[in-house]
């Protein structure tokens, strides 16, 4: 067990190996419940949104649809990402558990005359099932019948108790169930029944980082833009008076011009690549945010922030050694296959 | 349940050392300790040659959690090295009094171990340790 954002939670429920091997193949569980929901209701919750996430969230064409986005700060660097969903009555979030309290502090001080009103459930669990039986396994677990019908990044409300959602953190299919903490315990053990394992944090770092996906307070930070995050895509440039905070920021920061990248790092050498290690490259240092051994590939992978021009091989000191590395474009790992070049 | 072999010597940082039929030592980390670092998936052997002090770190083992120094038991120069574990490292975990044994080590000081426990001391040393844990 460990003490995560205030939460005591298991690293593994027995090998982190073994668990990470059966959501590439098959399916696991993830009691992701310290993560913060936020509904945020009112007549003005687009417009709210949309000047304060990176992305057009009043574009979200229709209740059920979802989007990944960013909170920034207004030097356009990154307080945390966070999915957005339009609800029939409003939108929910569901933002990182370790700034959950500072998300709501931040939106709440920028409401002004606006009628926006935010809530932190603190009734609510969220189950994530991932692997290439997850969607089917869940339907059947659950009696739902969704699977033929819930494209990536949308969600159903399936009563006032459950929505489920196409999305997850892992490169494979599945779903991430939010659902009231009174019905979260017979969720979980009707997904036990019919052999889904419990997953625990230590594998979902290993996948969440195959699948080339950052995670907040390591690969992203309260000093770093998403040019330098691999989340340039996330933001909606157009229309350009839409003013959401940090814009100002990232213009001029894209007018002066971006000197550093989020990309993805290989070993080449035996060995396990690790946050804060140092990397050489012919155009300037850098830094690995997340390594890990990769259980998939059976090498070393991390994501490291560096120079925008780097390419190619480079060196990364291990414990005094310089090692020989090779940038390569993440993801590493999606639906349980090598991707990266 | 860890297991605690009652002829080989212990560090409180939850190496082994035993000896074997030449008198040569054999280092290796506990089962409670491959039990806490979770799957080992790389290991920095020390070079055949080098001398440590005791207490000093001799190898770093890496499990997918984060990494590990291994503090030589007692100084001595390392005769040999586990190159099996170069490409299966799980053995330290599958086996760690056994086939996942790290060095050979040639001590320098043969009356040097007063330091090191013995298997009762150790175990209660681990079930202190797993108590907190349970807190």
């Amino acid at each position: 067990m460990v003490e995560f954002a205030g939460y005591r939670m298991p690293i593994h429920y027995g090998s982190q190996m073994e668990e990470h091997r059966c959501v590439r193949v098959f399916a696991g569980k993830f009691d992701v419940s310290h993560m913060g929901v936020v509904d945020i209701h009112g007549t003005d919750a687009g417009s709210f949104l949309s000047r304060t996430c990176v992305g057009d969230m009043q574009r979200l064409p229709r209740e059920g649809s979802a989007r990944y986005t960013l909170l920034l700060n207004r030097s356009g660097c990154i307080l945390d990402d966070l999915i957005v969903y339009r609800m029939e009555n409003g939108f929910r979030a569901i933002v990182n558990a370790g700034v959950k309290h500072s998300d709501v502090e931040w939106l709440n001080s920028h409401i002004g005359d606006s009628d926006v009103r935010l809530q932190l459930r603190d009734d609510t669990c969220i189950v994530a099932i991932q692997g290439p039986e997850a969607i089917g396994l869940t339907c059947r677990a659950l009696d739902l019948d969704l699977q033929d019908r819930l494209e990536p990044f949308n969600f159903e409300v399936v009563s006032d108790e459950l929505m489920g959602a196409r999305t997850g953190y892992t490169g494979e299919e599945g779903m991430e169930l939010v659902c009231s903490s009174r019905t979260a315990p017979e969720i979980w053990d009707r997904l036990g029944s019919v052999e889904v394992p419990s997953i625990g944090l230590g594998a979902r770092d290993t996948l969440r980082l195959e699948a080339g996906m950052s995670l907040n307070g390591q690969d992203m930070t309260p000093c770093v833009m998403p040019f330098a995050a691999n989340l340039a895509w996330t933001i909606d440039w157009d229309p350009p008076d839409r003013g959401f905070i940090g814009r100002k920021a990232l213009e001029d920061a894209r007018a002066s011009g971006i000197d550093q990248k989020l990309t993805g790092l290989i070993l080449e050498e035996r060995g396990v690549l690790r946050e804060g290690y140092e990397v050489s490259t012919k155009d300037g240092p850098g830094v690995v945010t997340s390594g890990t051994m990769s259980p998939t590939l059976g090498y070393s992978i991390a994501l490291a922030r560096l120079p925008r021009a780097a390419t190619g091989e480079c060196e990364v000191s291990i414990r005094g050694r310089r090692l020989p590395a090779r940038i390569v474009r993440p993801p590493f790992v999606r639906n349980g296959k090598k991707v990266h070049k | 349940m860890s297991d605690y072999p009652p002829e080989l010597r212990y560090t409180r940082t939850h190496e082994w050392i035993g000896e074997d039929e030449t008198g040569c030592c054999v280092v290796g980390i506990t089962e409670y300790a491959q039990d806490q670092l979770g799957d080992v998936v790389f290991v920095e052997l020390p070079d055949t040659g080098s001398t440590f002090d005791a207490g000093e770190d001799a190898c770093v083992i890496e499990s997918v959690k984060a990494a590990s120094d291994i503090y030589c038991p007692v100084a001595g120069k390392v005769v040999e090295v586990n190159d099996a574990l170069q490409t299966e490292p799980g053995l330290v975990n599958e086996d760690p009094y056994g086939s996942g044994w790290i060095f050979r080590l040639e001590p320098a000081d043969v009356d040097e171990g007063s330091e090191l426990m013995d298997s009762s001391e150790y175990r209660e040393l681990c079930e202190d340790d797993s108590d907190e844990d349970d807190d």
